[in-house]
């Protein structure tokens, strides 16, 4: 049997509500498949399934909100036989389930049970392998009851965890009231940022990078191709970052528990406005084996995705250096926070003309001043300027891009 | 008289009014009269009142315990003083086995109206025999009523309804309280020695405390108050019966409860209120009711000992906090 859970869909997640269902019972899956979409603070993510199976038995309805760890729905292996569920598990088999797990890289687990022995009591088959028992007050309890409220989905903020009376009224406040989803990313914004900037020691570096290379190679390629395949400088960026990165790997990891895990490979966090205010940064996994069309394709992709608040998890979760492009803004430089607990954040300006010299000539040049906010804990001023000199050096060579 | 009244003076001026009240009223126990009272409480009432009524008793609470039951049966209003709760232990089966028992025994024929007076409570570094919170023991006991002054008004105003009571009557002075002082507040106020009184008003948890521990429960709540938690304290002053029904009413509105009491935690009086609080408004509560208690061991001597072993304020505080979980402050 297969517990499908709620995984913790970003470092600050600790409950989701359950929008939809994609399967129903009897369904086969396979790995990769979404099976639900869960609604966090900052978007509407597809829940995918890492195992394949036969969906069983979904176990938390549409609407409710549940904590991250909770047993969503149970998917029988394959080959497994619905008729074998029932049997009470040894006790020995019966897995211990550790507390929610609430790291970046959390994914959806599924927890294995042994087939169980024999079936001899339908009593002792109601059962099902318990979640550890969620901590209600009595207050809470009666309360959620008079409601009309499961209190098991209510994320508690009790003593040791407990769902109090106070997370039942707020669990029950008309959720137009608590709705207001540029309300909830600017608090989200508001705590990550605060922590970043609180704990992080960054250091800033910037240069000004001449493009009149990139944008003239840019012009050339777009001439001849359909509006919709047209490329962005900012896919360059990508590109020159993700590769970039790969040279100087302190730039590219996260700062976990006191350590720098460095990543192997570069997902570059895209900072992207949405409407009505507030920004998220998904990221385009593997920026630096794509090629230049497809860079842009998916970013393309995760643009529209991100302001129509649908992305996957990993596009929350996994970016291992952010790049923030605030070329359309009119402003020279971006001094950005990172976004921990990745280590550094790369920003863009305007892109503007100015005067460059140029075999003893002054010549007007098109040029953006790249900045570098990086966490001093990972690298130094010297690897942090190597790193940005490697960016613009290949924001010159657009073809090898 | 002075503008401000301390505890010791308080309780002095109900003996002396209780004295002039009623000429069957007299004063029995240790060093009450030539000494004036082991902490100073009967000072200058032997030259007041005289030997007949100011009387020292020999060192044997068996004895004059028994000998102010026998008074209170022929018809005084005896108030006996044991120095200390731990030498009431002496006397127990006076207490116990006559006092509390006499009224049931006798098909209520014979009731004892006698008031005993004692001190009670550590802090005073006088170590593992004179320092102890036994008050929690005469609770256990049916038969008496088990009364804790916890304010000079208390102090004052308390002993006059003890002794029109027509059966025994514990009185447990802290010794920590006697130097406490309070603005004067001229005549006595009666005191209703049946119910227990809400000394702060408060919304987020009910602190409940007696004697000894109210002053410091008091600063728990200032020091909440000052994070924007609003602690209700509530005074039991009557330890017996228990007036369930004060203790009730609080802690369904804040739902949730600290009690602090300076006994062993096991089997004490604090056990007994949250047994009755789980019992009663197990389905209001919305956190488990939460105790901070003396620690079980023979009092300490040494003063950082002693303390360590005593309720301090920031540990009602900390038991305070950890009812109200991740609460944005």
């Amino acid at each position: 049997m297969i517990e499908f859970k709620l995984a913790s869909l970003g470092a600050d997640m600790d409950q989701g509500t359950l929008l939809e269902w994609r399967v129903k019972p009897g369904d086969a899956v396979k790995k990769g498949d979404v099976l639900a979409v869960i609604d966090t603070t900052k978007a509407a993510l597809d829940l995918e399934c890492w195992h394949p199976g036969t969906v069983h038995e979904l176990l938390v309805e549409p609407g409710r909100t549940v904590p991250v760890g909770t047993v969503l729905a149970r998917l029988l292996e394959p080959g497994e036989a619905a008729a074998q569920l029932p049997a009470a598990p040894a006790a020995a088999a019966v897995p211990s389930l550790p507390a929610a797990p609430a790291t970046a890289a959390a994914s959806v687990t599924a927890t294995v049970t042994a087939a169980a022995a024999a079936a001899t009591s339908a009593a002792a088959a109601a059962a099902p392998a318990p979640a550890a028992r969620r901590p209600i007050s009595p207050a809470a309890r009666r309360r959620a009851e008079e409601l009309g409220l499961a209190p098991e989905a209510i994320a508690g903020t009790g003593p040791g965890g407990a769902v109090s009376l106070r997370d039942v009224e707020a669990a029950a406040a008309p959720r137009a009231a608590s709705r207001d989803r540029s309300v909830e990313i600017r608090a989200t914004i508001a705590a990550a940022m605060s922590r970043a900037k609180r704990e992080v020691p960054h250091y800033y570096l910037s240069d000004e990078v001449p493009l009149g290379a990139a944008l003239e190679w840019l012009r050339r390629q777009n001439a001849g191709r359909p509006v919709s395949e047209r490329l962005l400088i900012a896919a360059l960026y990508l590109r020159a970052v993700a590769l970039a990165a790969v040279r100087h790997p302190a730039l590219n990891g996260w700062y976990v528990d006191g350590a720098f895990r460095p990543s192997a490979t570069v997902h570059v966090g895209m900072a992207i406005s949405l409407r009505g205010g507030g920004l998220i940064a998904p990221a385009i996994h593997a920026v630096e084996q794509r090629s230049l069309a497809d860079t842009m394709r998916a970013l393309a992709d995760v643009v529209a995705r991100a302001r129509a608040g649908r992305l996957r998890r990993e596009e929350l979760t996994e970016p291992t250096i952010t790049l923030t492009n605030l070329g359309d803004d009119s402003v020279t430089a971006v001094h950005g926070i990172i976004n921990a607990p990745q280590v550094a954040l790369v920003g863009a300006g305007k892109i503007s003309a100015r005067a460059w010299v140029v075999g003893g000539q002054v010549v007007p040049m098109p040029a953006v001043t790249l900045t570098l906010a990086a966490d001093h804990r990972v690298s130094d001023g010297h690897g942090g300027a190597r790193f940005l000199a490697d960016v613009a050096s290949r924001l010159q060579r657009p073809a090898d891009l | 008289m002075s503008a401000v009244l301390s505890y010791r003076e308080a309780v002095r001026q109900a003996l002396r009014e209780a004295l002039a009240r009623d000429p069957r009223v007299f004063l029995m126990g240790e060093d009450v009269g030539r000494y004036g009272g082991s902490y100073a409480v009967s000072l200058g009432l032997l030259e007041e009142f005289g030997p007949e009524r100011i009387r020292d008793a020999p060192l044997s609470e068996l004895g004059f315990v028994g000998a102010g039951i026998g008074a209170a049966l022929g018809g005084m209003r005896p108030i006996v003083e044991i120095m200390t709760v731990n030498f009431s232990l002496l006397a127990l089966d006076q207490l116990v086995n006559t006092a509390a028992a006499l009224r049931h025994m006798s098909g209520g024929q014979l009731n004892v109206p006698l008031v005993v007076r004692m001190a009670t409570g550590a802090g005073r570094q006088l170590a593992a025999q004179h320092s102890h919170s036994l008050e929690g023991w005469y609770a256990h006991v049916p038969g008496l009523r088990v009364l804790a002054p916890a304010t000079v008004a208390d102090a004052r105003g308390m002993l006059w309804p003890a002794l029109e009571d027509p059966d025994p009557v514990l009185i447990f002075e802290h010794a920590q309280l006697y130097n406490l002082e309070e603005p004067a507040g001229g005549a006595a106020q009666p005191v209703d020695i049946r119910r227990a009184r809400i000394r702060r008003a408060g919304r987020d948890l009910t602190l409940i405390a007696y004697g000894g521990m109210l002053p410091r429960t008091l600063a728990a709540a200032e020091a909440l108050a000052r994070d924007g938690v609003e602690a209700e304290v509530i005074d039991l002053r009557v330890l017996r019966p228990l007036d369930a029904t004060t203790l009730l009413e609080s802690v369904r509105r804040t739902r949730r409860a600290v009690i602090v009491d300076e006994e062993w935690r096991s089997g004490s009086l604090a056990a007994e209120i949250s047994a009755r609080l789980m019992e009663q408004a197990f389905y209001d509560l919305d956190a488990p009711v939460g105790r901070v208690c003396g620690a079980e061991v023979p009092v300490p001597y040494a003063r950082h000992l002693e303390d360590a072993a005593l309720p301090q304020t920031p540990a009602i505080v900390a038991a305070a906090r950890s009812l109200l979980g991740a609460r944005p402050a």
